[in-house]
């Protein structure tokens, strides 16, 4: 794989509250430190972490939204005064005694891109503090190192690492509703409505990392693979975690996905069990049954199970008319969305609080957190890409580059060093946009139908192929050139003799 | 206990693909296209779906003129096993079973204006089965006996995939004559083999059947469809197994396998690794809370 030496810039504005400002500071406020950090990911590629800290006072608007009552008013009131780039961060320090952070919790991670952190004393203290927040919402070392998997060596990462979708200029999403048992249930999902009032929102702001679409359709008679058991005990049929892995394959051949775009494609299920089978639910690997009564699959899509109410009579009439409650669905597929795209909130430390992102589906940062990671991802995969390009043009050496080949080449080169140059000012989304025009680039050259190396020809099939046409030519025409060397020198002999 | 030892056979892909090609045309190779859609229905029997098999069919034995039984293409005398079923996908057919086509999928240097079906998308995470079988000899392989592809080729266009990351895992077999001689060049990680016959022996077909008036298949790949029909989707049976399949007494020639390139011990390979479609799934968790309040979009 092509070296590859990446820094990557965090602005940070560190805001010291009124009576939160340690004592040992080294400097009066306001003053700029950079805490640096390797990434080593292997041999050749390695990636820098720097953090510009900015550590200043409170502006006197910054103190008056501070004296907020909860952080949540806090966090609201500070948003407009924040500087709001993607990619920076800005944590406000408030005093130890501060009643704006519940108790046991030392930081509070708003839905854009501050934080709240209870003062700890001393500089060291808060700046260890500070490092772990910054980590949480922009990359830590496991998030760059997954967005890098392919140069990991084998042995470090677990297989689990490369789960996560991969970078993409787009994802088509589909939602189905699979009715095994149309007789029984007529079921009526109202899914532009959801589409339109809880979908949208969270893809118009994942909508600066790709563009999306979003289709759906209704399958009918589409059972599972599997056959759940009836456990008498909760007079429920059960699906155990082992079998989860079967149920999606006989649902897939019916799926279909759109003939024209090439993007990779998200599913997400909701499977309305037959009446014969309901209530139907997951189990987990412990034999507890799930919450969310719904999984998912890396790089596929998700799965929910939705249980009809059983009639209050069992004289009611078939079939039962059910209105699904797409709110409850939404939460689960969204939540799987996060998860499929590596959003997790799951490996946060315990004395973090994080705000819920709302109807929006992800907090700014959390946004950022994406954009970090696949930044870095597109900016190895363009390297890769020309480095093999140009590693398959020295070995066939009669492969013809066309003029807007090499362009693209030129324009790859030139995109992915002004996204390295762009990361290392900090400028995040300036560093995005040129790595997916890298990757536009680099993949329209590399995948160009013309460089085909069609021509090998192994030496043995040469000479089989030119001997037979040239030797019988060649034949007279070296003897008779020897014949007329053979007469020249014997003329410029004879003309001494005969005087 | 189980689920350590679900860790140790877990491989690290997340999608299966399959490319079967059929290189011979006309009624006396209908053992090649029996060949190829016999894997193509057990690699469908075990779950991977059409949109992610490449069929390629150099030639219609089913509906060709010749055949006495329309519409069945059968893999067995006695006519007891039909391979080519009610719902049969062939991507690539007649005329377009070229080395240049297969190149084209394998490398995904495909023309823009190729519908999905005809493509090989698959990522880095993809586990890849590639079988091939037709004419074939040492160092190449004949492609509708007008043109042919070497064993240097096919091993750069492996080489090309890798580059891209285009596989996780691949397992190539082969059923020709000489067929080592196809996997002998390979150089790119991940990569398992198995041919039908060793460089200098000849593969041999099955039963003739005195009805259709030709042999049905070949006797490598009859032995391995008879393998495969004892495999469900969740069977443990690894590539030892595979290996073992036709031996000397049964197939005439020997078969052979290579799998110095693949990283994971072949007794770790689950044969639905390659031929199934297991997929990883997880447990969703977490919940995110939406406010059902909001008002909702006008619908455009």
């Amino acid at each position: 794989a092509a070296p590859v030496q990446v820094q990557l810039v965090v602005p940070m504005a560190v805001v010291f509250g009124p009576g939160s400002v340690p004592g040992d500071l080294p400097r009066p406020l306001p003053f700029r430190d950079v805490q640096e950090m390797e990434i080593s990911v292997n041999l050749r590629t390695s990636v820098t972490s720097r953090y510009e800290m900015l550590y200043r006072s409170t502006t006197g608007q910054e103190e008056a939204a501070l004296a907020a009552a909860t952080a949540r008013e806090a966090d609201a009131a500070l948003h407009p005064l924040q500087d709001t780039t993607l990619g920076s961060l800005t944590v406000y320090v408030v005093p130890e005694t501060s009643s704006l952070l519940p108790q046991g919790i030392k930081v509070y991670v708003g839905k854009h891109r501050s934080a709240l952190v209870r003062a700890g004393g001393s500089l060291a203290a808060l700046q260890a503090q500070l490092r772990e927040v910054a980590q949480v919402m922009s990359f830590t070392a496991s998030s760059i190192a997954a967005a890098l998997s392919d140069r990991v060596p084998d042995g470090q990462l677990s297989p689990d690492a490369r789960r996560y979708l991969k970078s993409s200029l787009g994802y088509e999403i589909t939602f189905s509703l699979l009715n095994p048992d149309p007789k029984s249930h007529t079921v009526d999902w109202d899914i532009e409505g959801a589409v339109n009032r809880y979908v949208k929102p969270v893809l118009d702001k994942l909508s600066l990392v790709a563009n999306f679409s979003v289709d759906s359709q209704i399958l009918y008679y589409a059972v599972l693979g599997v056959t759940p058991r009836y456990d008498k005990e909760s007079s429920s049929f059960l699906l155990s975690a082992h079998s989860l892995p079967h149920v999606i394959n006989p649902v897939e051949a019916r799926l279909g996905s759109s003939a024209a775009s090439l993007y990779p494609v998200l599913n997400f299920l909701l499977y309305v069990p037959e009446r014969s089978h309901s209530p139907l639910y997951i189990q987990d690997k412990d034999g507890a049954p799930v919450s969310t009564n719904a999984f998912h699959s890396p790089r596929w899509g998700g799965i929910m199970v939705y249980n009809v109410e059983a009639p209050a009579s069992s004289q009611a009439s078939l079939p039962l008319h059910v209105d699904v409650d797409m709110a409850r669905v939404m939460e689960v597929f969204l939540a799987q969305l996060r998860l499929l795209f590596g959003l997790s909130r799951e490996e946060v430390p315990p004395e973090f609080l994080l705000e819920r992102p709302g109807n929006e589906g992800l907090a700014d940062w959390e946004l950022d957190h994406l954009l970090w990671a696949h930044t870095v991802e597109n900016i190895a995969t363009v390297s890769t890409t020309l480095t093999s390009l140009a590693q398959l043009l020295d070995k066939i050496g009669n492969i013809v580059i066309k003029d807007d080949v090499a362009s693209e080449v030129y324009r790859a080169v030139d995109s992915v060093q002004s996204a390295v140059t762009e990361l290392s000012l900090g400028h995040l989304h300036a560093a995005f946009q040129a790595s997916k025009e890298a990757i536009t680039s680099s993949e329209k050259a590399f995948f160009d139908p013309s460089l085909l190396h069609l021509l090998y020809f192994p030496d043995d099939q040469k000479f089989a192929i030119y001997i037979p046409l040239f030797l019988p030519m060649a034949v007279p025409i070296l003897l008779s050139l020897a014949k007329i060397v053979r007469e020249t020198r014997q003329c410029k002999k004879e003309p001494t003799k005969m005087d | 206990f189980q689920d350590q030892a679900e860790q140790f056979f877990r491989s690290g892909h997340t999608n299966n693909w399959a490319v079967l090609v059929c290189t011979s045309r006309f009624w006396f190779n209908y053992r090649h296209v029996a060949n190829t859609l016999s894997v193509y229905r057990s690699v469908k029997r075990l779950g991977i779906p059409d949109s992610h098999i490449v069929l390629m069919l150099a030639d219609d034995m089913a509906c060709n003129p010749r055949n006495p039984k329309p519409a069945t293409v059968f893999s067995h005398k006695n006519m007891e096993l039909n391979v080519y079923g009610d719902d049969v996908e062939v991507d690539y057919r007649s005329y377009e079973v070229t080395v240049e086509n297969f190149l084209r999928v394998l490398t995904g240097r495909i023309p823009p204006s190729t519908p999905r079906s005809k493509r090989l998308l698959s990522d880095d995470r993809s586990n890849i089965l590639i079988y091939m079988t037709g004419h074939g000899g040492n160092g190449f392989l004949k492609f509708q006996d007008s043109e042919e592809i070497t064993n240097v080729e096919l091993a750069d266009a492996f080489e090309q995939m890798w580059q891209k990351r285009r596989y996780n895992e691949l397992l190539f077999i082969i059923d020709t004559c000489q067929g080592a001689s196809m996997y002998e060049r390979f150089y790119s990680p991940n990569i398992m083999a198995l041919a039908s016959s060793q460089v200098g022996e000849d593969s041999l077909s099955h039963q003739p059947d005195l009805a259709i008036g030709v042999h049905l298949m070949d006797r490598y790949t009859f032995y391995v469809l008879e393998f495969l029909e004892e495999i469900h989707p969740a069977s443990q049976t690894n590539m030892n197994d595979l290996f073992q399949v036709c031996p000397k007494s049964l197939c005439v020639s020997t078969p052979g396998h290579r799998t110095d390139l693949f990283q994971r011990d072949p007794q770790n390979v689950l044969i639905t690794d390659f031929f199934g479609s297991v997929r990883k799934v997880e447990i969703t968790t977490e919940t995110i809370s939406l406010d059902r309040d909001v008002a909702g979009f006008e619908s455009k």
